[in-house]
């Protein structure tokens, strides 16, 4: 009895895990929780995961729809020394923008690859892709200017010039979409910082009865006459908006200007009824590719591949549930690479068992099972080392710029390593001890 | 036991005739470049009957994607500087993996013969599939894209992983039994005995887990739709690939060496 309760101890421990991460990858996980767990250890573990992360899965956009947009920043205005902080100015504003537009977890990242510095920014969920474009993309530096006549030559008309001040879009405390009160057409109340009211003043004052024209990114929105000095420290733009037009520059004002102009590189996006489909598909491929695999390993190994492919189950269930505590983002290619670990997660069993069968030739056979998994070993690990290199080339965890960061290849190359390590322990542990048990109790 | 070093030859005109193709195909054709490479536009939309069209064309002007009325179901448009760099950045990537497991095989195998021999088969493999997908774009319409980028890296290490596991066989036969000619390993004794009976001892395994690999990559490419076909498709090949060129190239590298250095030494 003391011989076998060591793997027997083991094996339950097993089933302990087993069982969490089954309660883990229920889709509806708070529904069960309470009614079906009165032990108390389990609830308390299950109780800090559950304040640390809600158990859904994170799809990422390929699968949840959404869209993936990289910007190009051009500083080749402003000294190199500057360049790291405009580029994240650039972030800044490009984060305050995208929140004020409402969109539910964005992530606004910078990237540099050559000295070409990009920001990158994934919408989740995002419909109208088009108009989030051109909010994040427009620099929307504001300025008032004034008008100095050039007296013309005679016989010609005089013209006019512009003269940009120094009120611009920096001296904005806040901006609003309002309605004229007049032609009740949508229009922009801007409201001045003190400085920036200051300013206003004293502009009005010089320019009364003159145009004052407001100026957004090279273009004119509005010029309106001045009748008289305005001291309120706020303002009305009333230009020829329709009303989307008016709440997206009055979320540009508000997030204010890029420090310097960025332009649309790449653009990906992906509707969210396509994601379902290959989510679908993946499922249904990979439901058929793993029972494959646990017919072969049964026709191939007999009992010994009953065992193999309890351990493939359970390396399923613990992965699934590592998916889900450590938030990984599961991409298309990331469901690939999962499915790609099942059919190399059987690789130790299978290196074991060929090594059992000549082993147990020439010994009894639990010392030749003990024997098999200590000379597999050194094989598993060399072999498992060399593609742990590979996938943390492609995830590039410390983010080298010379190397690849995109979302999908990451997802891949996440989901691989994670699924060699976890088919290390299930190959070699849970296996292990199944065996243990099962060959022990026969005899 | 099989004498399977005898028919080095016979490996060696496989794989020129598999590689030959590739590379008649690369030069008469070349690669049939995604736009992740070329740039350019993508756009699928949703048909009536629920099915979904696919317009590829260079960069779309906003223009287009207006005049389509129906569902959009995936957009892509990536601009010509991407192609340049994501080249680059493969090419480093594919550098510092083969460089990293080049020192990985020739430290735990104590040298570099084995380093250099595993990462000429995985350099085999690299080639059996650019060739094949070149093959592939002019008659299936298989196009490079960056997932293709990550299926040859990941074949990188595959490769690697079953040539390791046939390492591993000599490594240990040569600690219990030395390489004493006469011995268990045939007439010959040396690298070429311990070669015969690594292989032998491994080919099981290495077909066996081949087929769990290929029965998951098989059920990708046939179910798991249109976006990951060819990226399934390309580690099949690379599978395939792998699981050959470890006896059959990266072990035959390694004796046809070892016999030059022998004979090297004689000469001394």
């Amino acid at each position: 009895m003391l011989q076998i309760s060591a793997p027997l101890k083991k094996v339950l421990l097993i089933l302990v895990i087993t069982l969490v991460a089954v309660l883990i990858d229920l889709p509806k996980e708070i529904n069960f929780f309470g009614r079906k767990f009165t032990r108390p250890d389990l609830e308390l573990k299950l109780g800090r995961f559950e304040i640390k992360k809600n158990l859904d899965l994170t799809l990422g956009l390929d699968l949840a729809g959404g869209s993936h947009l990289v910007f190009e920043t051009d500083t080749s205005k402003i000294p190199d020394d500057k360049r790291k902080t405009a580029i994240e100015g650039v972030r800044n504003v490009i984060e305050k923008r995208v929140n004020l537009f409402g969109v539910s977890e964005p992530t606004v990242q910078t990237s540099e690859f050559e000295g070409r510095k990009r920001v990158i920014v994934e919408l989740p969920g995002v419909k109208d892709t088009q108009a989030a474009v051109s909010l994040i993309g427009k620099t929307a530096q504001l300025v008032f200017a004034e008008t100095v006549e050039i007296p013309g030559k005679a016989g010609a008309t005089p013209s006019a010039t512009l003269i940009l001040t120094d009120l611009t879009g920096a001296d904005l405390k806040s901006a609003d979409v309002v309605f004229d009160g007049e032609t009740g057409k949508p229009a922009i109340s801007i409201q001045f910082t003190p400085e920036g009211g200051e300013k206003f003043a004293k502009i009005t004052e010089r320019n009364v009865q003159k145009s004052l024209p407001i100026i957004l990114d090279d273009t004119i929105l509005s010029a309106p006459i001045v009748q008289e000095k305005i001291t309120g420290a706020s303002a009305q733009i009333s230009g020829s908006f329709t009303l989307d037009e008016a709440k997206n520059l009055a979320i540009q004002l508000n997030a204010g200007a890029l420090p310097v102009p960025i332009k649309l590189v790449e653009e990906r996006t992906v509707g969210a009824t396509l994601g379902a489909e290959s989510i679908q598909k993946s499922v249904r491929a990979g439901l058929i590719g793993v029972g494959m695999v646990l017919i072969f390993m049964l026709l191939a190994y007999g009992r010994l591949g009953l065992v193999a492919d309890s351990g493939l189950l359970i390396f399923g269930i613990l992965t699934l549930a590592i998916y889900k505590l450590g938030g990984v983002v599961l991409t298309l290619p990331g469901i690939a690479g999962f499915l790609l670990s099942i059919g190399m997660a059987v690789d130790s069993n299978i290196l074991i068992f060929e090594r059992f069968k000549e082993e147990r030739k020439i010994r009894p056979i639990p010392d030749a099972l003990e024997i098999s998994f200590g000379r597999a070993w050194d094989s598993i690990r060399d072999a498992n080392v060399a593609t742990i290199i590979t996938s943390l080339v492609l995830m590039n965890p410390l983010n080298f710029s010379f190397l690849n960061s995109s979302g999908p290849v990451r997802g891949f190359a996440m989901t691989l390593l994670l699924g060699i390590i976890i088919s290390l322990f299930t190959g070699i542990v849970v296996s292990r001890n199944l065996l243990r048990l099962f060959i022990k109790e026969k005899k | 036991m099989i004498d399977w070093m005898r028919y080095r030859l016979i490996y060696l005109a496989i794989s020129l005739t598999v590689i030959g193709a590739g590379v008649f195909g690369l030069f008469t054709w070349g690669l049939s470049l995604g736009i992740d490479f070329t740039g350019g536009t993508i756009l699928e939309y949703r048909l009536p009957d629920g099915g979904t069209k696919i317009i590829r064309s260079s960069l779309i002007d906003e223009t287009k994607r207006e005049e389509i009325k129906e569902e959009i179901v995936r957009f892509e448009n990536v601009g010509p500087a991407i192609g340049p760099e994501l080249i680059k950045k493969t090419v480093y990537a594919l550098a510092i993996s083969a460089l990293a497991i080049l020192l990985w095989i020739a430290y735990q195998f104590k040298s570099i013969k084995f380093g250099i021999s595993a990462t000429l088969a995985t350099l085999h493999d690299s080639l059996v599939l650019l060739g094949s997908f070149s093959l592939l774009g002019h008659f299936a319409g298989a196009e490079v894209d960056f997932l293709f980028v990550t299926a040859m890296l990941t074949i990188l290490s595959f490769s690697v992983h079953d040539t390791i596991v046939v390492y591993d066989r000599i490594r240990e036969s040569q600690k219990k039994f030395g390489l004493r000619p006469g011995g268990a390993y045939g007439p010959e004794g040396g690298m070429l005995g311990l070669a015969n009976w690594a292989v032998s001892e491994t080919m099981v395994r290495s077909l066996n887990n081949s087929f769990t690999i290929i029965f998951m990559l098989v059920a990708l490419v046939l179910l798991g739709g249109e976006t990951v076909r060819w990226f399934a498709v390309a580690l099949l090949i690379g599978t395939v690939s792998g699981t050959y060129s470890s006896p059959f190239v990266a072990v035959p590298i390694l004796v046809t060496w070892d016999e030059i250095e022998k004979r090297f030494r004689v000469r001394k």
